[in-house]
């Protein structure tokens, strides 16, 4: 395999110039380093990393579709991890153009982060810490744990922010037709993101929001929800059992409904024997 | 509802030290009578006038926001409130001064004696009454003038944020950084655009109309670094036939709609798409369009910001503008896109 000599990366970035730039800084900051592909929106860079399994990803954070973080967080998911062709988890670099994300925060982390334009003393930097990432790989599955916490922190970072406080929600608001049905949250035993919608799962009834997930996610109680996946929050005491399947994949079984919940790899953390 | 205590209790020694000088100047022009008895009288009208009307307003709903209750209630609350005053009051103060034995000596005046003080007390009470409503009127207005400017305030900050949305700021500049090695000419006519978009952004808030030609040249401006950004995935058409060149329009008028189209409609989509910003004339009404092939309106209410804050500032412009000879129309277009037709008087 040519990468054990060439580090190999994938660059998404939807607007062509930045990527071509980003490609250019690159090449003078690493010249061994062999960027495979550029991707413009977030499910072809899950497609492409998936493809071609590169050493490291600079993915854009703000992006058509699915952006950076959203891209980074389904593809740890479904990444290969125990298989015979296994490669380790890629190292994470995000490029944005407006720090939302307090830089700061994560430039001692796993994961790192570039600010738009990219400065060439700061890619070096960057480039530095990928190289030691890579060097010093072998405990695989501790940094790909590390990778994983962040992401989670990441991509709860921005949603939580401007409504911490209230209150809980209690009863939600379900449209049926022309009418209004109300739901009493304690009811409720799991939500599940819909295209823009969010289906709303009780023991006896299906209803439908018009409130993305991301938006209800906040308000609700953290203790009682979890999220176990992008698209699923679950009402943790309905929670009867969590099974493993031959490929390492968490399902979750519930009290009071015949559904079975993937659980992602993002969220495996929550479920540990005591 | 809030009744501010102390806000009263000056009030009412306000209203207390004017039945004084009522009193006073009673005594002042029938210096032959006692002094108790006016004194008396004018601090019991005056206290039960003042109850009811000062904590009686209290209770309208309609006075909530301006102090006093809107009309007639209003009136009738003054009226109702002296003449309570003036018969409760002379009642009390005729029992009142029984007991001192003050009015031994008046019982041959006392009708003469009760036309004048009816006088008085509504010659005073409306006075009094029109004193406080309309320090009350003063203060409101005063209040309403600084939230206004708060709001105005607040407006311009809000406008200007979104123009210089720091994500549109600092990816246009790391464009123009790639392209000042690979191709200046290209970053300098990029750099041109830059530069006449901010100058027209920070001087838009000063300046009230310009015409639809300079409008649609900062348009170009502002589509013209997105096209750099976006590469292939943005198209735009503007539409300006010659004579309708000088129309006057209010200055970025149109920015927030194109703006609009870009974030929420052609961004967030993968495959991007196309704007075309329209100016035509039917009959006594200029028309402006701005449409776009983008994800539309309901995909568009979850991203960040779509909060319709560009919406309510084109349609507010356009209030201030033109009142009621102006609308704003937008819709969910074809194919998923959006339309916004802004119509307004033709200048002829």
């Amino acid at each position: 395999m040519s990468s054990t000599t060439h580090p190999t990366a994938l660059i998404a970035e939807d607007e062509p110039l930045l990527a071509q730039a980003l490609q250019a800084e690159l090449a003078r900051a690493w010249p061994a380093l062999q960027v495979l592909g550029v991707a413009g929106n977030g499910e072809a860079a899950m497609a492409q990393a998936l493809a071609l399994q590169p050493d490291v990803l600079f993915f854009d954070i703000r992006m058509p579709g699915v952006g950076g973080l959203e891209a980074a967080a389904a593809l740890a998911d479904v990444w290969p991890q125990d298989g015979p062709q296994g490669k380790p988890f890629p190292a994470l670099v995000f490029v944005t153009a407006y720090d939302q994300y307090a830089v700061q925060a994560f430039e001692a982390q796993a994961v790192d982060y570039l600010l738009k334009p990219v400065q060439p003393e700061r890619l070096q930097k960057t480039v530095a810490k990928v190289q030691l990432a890579l060097a010093k790989r072998a405990p695989g599955a501790m940094n790909f744990e590390a990778t994983l916490a962040q992401l989670r922190h990441l991509l709860a970072a921005p949603a939580a922010a401007p409504t911490a406080p209230s209150a809980p929600l209690r009863l939600l608001q379900a449209s049926v037709g022309a009418a209004i049905r109300m739901v009493p949250v304690d009811e409720v035993l799991y939500f599940e993101a819909a295209d823009k919608y969010v289906r709303v799962l009780t023991a006896e009834h299906e209803h439908l929001l018009r409130t993305p997930l991301k938006e209800l996610l906040p308000q609700l109680d953290p203790q009682a929800f979890w999220q176990v996946h992008r698209g699923t929050v679950v009402r943790a005491e309905a929670i009867e059992s969590v099974t493993r399947d031959e490929a390492g994949k968490l399902w979750l079984r519930l009290r009071g409904s015949p559904a079975r919940l993937a659980v992602s790899r993002l969220y495996a953390h929550l479920f540990k024997a005591m | 509802m809030k009744i501010d205590w102390f806000e009263k209790l000056r009030t009412y020694l306000q209203v207390l030290a004017f039945a004084l000088a009522v009193a006073t100047l009673q005594y002042a022009f029938m210096p032959e009578r006692p002094y108790g008895p006016p004194v008396v009288y004018s601090l019991l009208i005056a206290t039960i006038t003042w109850a009811i009307i000062d904590i009686g307003r209290e209770m309208f709903p309609s006075s909530a926001e301006t102090g006093w209750p809107h009309g007639w209630p209003g009136i009738l609350l003054v009226a109702g409130g002296i003449a309570a005053g003036y018969l409760l009051g002379t009642s009390i103060g005729d029992r009142f001064c029984a007991v001192f034995g003050w009015h031994a000596a008046d019982i041959g005046n006392r009708e003469n004696l009760a036309r004048s003080s009816i006088l008085i007390t509504v010659l005073a009470g409306m006075a009094g009454t029109y004193y406080f409503y309309s320090s009350n009127k003063s203060a409101y207005l005063e209040r309403k003038m600084t939230e206004a400017h708060r709001h105005a305030n607040e407006a311009r900050l809000k406008l200007l944020e979104s123009q210089l949305e720091p994500h549109m700021l600092f990816n246009t500049l790391a464009n123009l950084r790639a392209l000042i090695n690979t191709d200046p000419p290209r970053a300098t006519a990029m750099l041109d655009r830059m530069i006449a978009y901010l100058r027209a952004t920070l001087s838009a808030s000063r300046q009230g109309t310009h015409p639809l030609r300079a409008e649609f040249e900062r348009l170009q401006d502002y589509l013209e670094l997105m096209t750099v950004r976006m590469g292939p995935r943005l198209r735009y058409t503007l539409d300006l036939p010659p004579e309708l060149a000088e129309q006057p329009v209010p200055a970025l008028l149109l920015q927030p709609l194109v703006e609009n189209s870009i974030t929420h409609g052609l961004e967030p989509k993968v495959d991007g798409g196309s704007i075309t910003v329209q100016a035509r004339r039917e009959g006594a009404q200029l028309v402006l369009e701005v449409s776009d092939t983008g994800i539309g309106l309901d995909a568009g209410n979850g991203t960040p910001g779509g909060t319709g804050f560009g919406l309510a500032q084109v349609r507010e412009r356009l209030a201030t503008e033109y009142g009621a000879q102006a609308a704003l129309n937008f819709v969910a277009a074809g194919a998923g896109g959006t339309r916004a037709t802004i119509t307004f008087p033709y200048q002829a």
